[in-house]
């Protein structure tokens, strides 16, 4: 288990390297720079600034210099937020991206839960049918027209919570946003709990739990729904991922100051620094995620053995 | 190591909802049993039809006996064809077409039906006009051109990676799979949408040809993984049958055997799974295109209308409602197809 973790935390440092090289390329490979804009600029002008950012230098000196700032978390100052650290930008965004993430998930995991066991356990009953049919749903429909929908009618409509607002975790400003993005997660979740309970019901240690007396709630929940709940938990890695992409629309329809939507002004920015702090520190995110997940797997499946 | 792998193959299966049977199951070899409890095939014993693919025409009556599924195949059908033939139409009954602006529009022609200040409807604009005095009808169907093309190309793509790479390493086996196994689990862990998304913000193709090209390069490229896990997993329950044995026996060079005697014998789960694969393709355009990096000016796709529409969302709701609505339910069809075909073409449902 010790060597797994091991391992798994080396070949980490890698892939985050693929991952930086592959934005910085990208950056860099774009026709123009930062500072290029309608106005051309003077020729000691633009000299000065290639100066002062490094640019008048070769190209391997200025990514060894991004490895190594990257290597000591220091990702310099944005471009476009003058004065401001990308660092300082992190901190800022994070909290909001990490709330609204956080009880979208919990949103998910508690409806989903429950809608996913209940279909399983009376399958093919009309709770089944229409969680199933409201699942496919939450599904095909994206939240980026969720999002504006949910916005129409209670907002809009029944001034019940503020259209785009951000104050802070626990406030009403939340509720949309959070369960415009956790639609998509209680679609999957239910989807996925539906079909491992019913793969677990069937199965010979079911039999045997009700074959020593045990009642059927005892069942479920002692037996079933630790077996039925792999899959929900196998998908909680991939989920991390998504939610990311998630915030970053619904950062963008409910303009909330959140790391998703600084993402988004620094492409069309070209504010180098914020683009490669944000991409690193998202794929530390989800790769060290990704690892906790393998390892609660682990403990939660005895079946699985790492080597 | 290898508990491993298969939990991180299961873990990716159970998330396109794909049942790891599918995966493990080799679908052509249809136990005799299956073939004589099928009404369809006693024609075949009492010597009416002489047909080899009792497999498929199996799966096809008991994919039109799922009612959701037939929905499903009719609605795809209906909205692709209109899609297809309604921008001509339009154009040639009413002149309209996406890009059309009439020259007496402005701002305040706009209208949508049934609601806003200016409600009123009107056949020659069923869905109303945007801001521009643009019909939205003709701009859905246009859009509707481009969503689908967008998410059947980059489906195509993704077959053509995920097959290849599946095939040969599970053909290959050995070192080389492990080392392509690996790489495959390497990207999976990557957040390849945040590099998609710094791709097309800072490097957009210049013209709009190239830029639907960069879309499907883009999206293709990095929805193939989960094919070549599936595709890897039957080629290497296949690779053992006396079927390849005889081929290589006689001669068969390995590239043949691969795409010529095992790709086949392997296509049930890569039809479901590509099948699967084109709504969410479709869903990843529209996500790119909301965020203003898919489809841009003048080209309308579904994504890039209800991002426009989301606009005017408090005046004219329809101007998002009509491209979303269509969207949905395109979504909502095409799933249903891929989940009535894995159950038609998985012999293991059938006992449930």
């Amino acid at each position: 288990m010790l060597r797994f973790i091991i391992r798994r935390i080396i070949v980490i440092v890698p892939m985050l390297f693929i991952v930086i090289s592959l934005t910085w390329a990208l950056v860099r490979l774009a026709p123009g720079t930062f500072y290029s804009g309608e106005k051309k600029l003077a020729p000691g002008v633009e000299k000065n600034l290639r100066e002062k950012y490094g640019l008048d230098q070769p190209w391997y000196v200025q990514y060894g210099k991004v490895l190594r700032n990257i290597a000591r978390f220091d990702f310099g100052n944005s471009l476009k937020y003058e004065g401001q650290s990308v660092n300082q930008i992190l901190l800022r965004g994070l909290p909001v991206s990490a709330a609204l993430g956080l009880s979208a998930y919990l949103l998910a995991l508690l409806v989903g839960l429950t809608t996913g066991t209940l279909s399983a356990l009376k399958q093919n009953s009309w709770i089944d049918y229409a969680s199933m049919s409201l699942s496919m749903l939450g599904i095909s429909v994206p939240n980026f027209i969720l999002g504006p929908l949910l916005v129409l009618l209670f907002s809009l409509t029944l001034f019940w919570f503020p259209p785009a607002l951000w104050d802070g975790f626990p406030s009403r400003s939340l509720v949309l946003p959070a369960i415009t993005l956790s639609a998509i997660y209680i679609a999957y979740i239910a989807r996925l709990t539906r079909s491992g309970m019913l793969e677990v019901m069937r199965s010979d240690y079911i039999r045997t739990a009700r074959a020593k007396g045990l009642s059927e709630t005892q069942v479920v929940i002692r037996h079933a729904l630790r077996g039925g709940l792999l899959p929900v938990v196998s998908f909680s890695g991939p989920a991390l991922a998504f939610l990311i992409t998630g915030t970053v629309v619904v950062e963008k329809v409910f303009a909330l100051p959140g790391l998703g939507n600084y993402f988004i002004n620094a492409c069309f920015n070209r504010d180098e620094p914020l683009i490669i702090g944000i991409v690193a520190f998202i794929s530390i995110a989800v790769l060290v995620f990704n690892l906790l997940v393998d390892i609660a797997y682990g403990f939660i499946d005895p079946r699985i053995r790492y080597t | 190591m290898n508990d491993e792998k298969s939990s991180n193959r299961e873990q990716d299966e159970q998330r396109v909802s794909v049942p790891e049977t599918v995966a493990e199951a080799p679908l052509i070899q249809t136990p005799p049993e299956f073939a004589f409890a099928d009404e369809e095939a006693r024609g075949v014993i009492s010597g009416e039809i002489i047909a080899g693919t009792s497999l498929w025409r199996d799966a096809r009556r008991r994919l039109f006996k799922n009612k959701l599924a037939v929905f499903g195949i009719f609605v795809v059908i209906i909205v692709a064809l209109a899609s297809l033939v309604g921008p001509t139409l339009i154009k040639s009954s009413t002149g309209y077409s996406y890009d059309f602006i009439p020259r007496d529009a402005s701002l305040t022609k706009s209208f949508a039906p049934f609601h806003g200040p200016d409600a009123r409807f009107s056949w020659t604009h069923p869905m109303g006009t945007d801001n521009a005095g643009r019909d939205i009808m003709a701009r859905v169907l246009s859009g509707g051109q481009i969503s689908l093309m967008v998410a059947l190309i980059s489906t195509l793509v993704s077959l053509l990676i995920g097959v290849s790479y599946g095939a040969v390493a599970g053909y290959i086996g050995g070192r080389l799979d492990d080392l392509m196994m690996r790489v495959v689990d390497v990207l999976y862990s990557l957040p390849y949408v945040i590099i998609i998304i710094v791709l097309l913000a800072l490097i957009p193709a210049k013209t709009p040809t190239g830029q639907l090209a960069e879309l499907f390069f883009a999206l293709g490229a990095v929805s193939w993984l989960t094919m070549a896990r599936i595709v890897r997993g039957q080629i290497m329950s296949l690779k053992n049958q006396d079927f390849v044995l005889a081929a290589r026996a006689t001669g068969v060079s390995t590239p043949k055997i691969i795409f010529r005697h095992l790709v086949p014998n392997a296509l049930g789960p890569v039809i479901v799974y590509a099948t699967l694969t084109v709504p969410t393709v479709m869903l990843s355009e529209a996500f790119l295109s909301f965020l203003g990096l898919g489809v841009r000016p003048p080209r309308v796709s579904w994504g890039s209308l209800a991002a426009e529409g989301a606009q005017n969302l408090a005046v004219y709701p329809w101007q998002m409602i009509f491209p979303a609505a269509t969207m949905a339910l395109m979504l909502f069809s095409l799933n249903f197809v891929g989940d009535g075909l894995r159950d038609a073409l998985d012999p293991q449902m059938r006992k449930q």
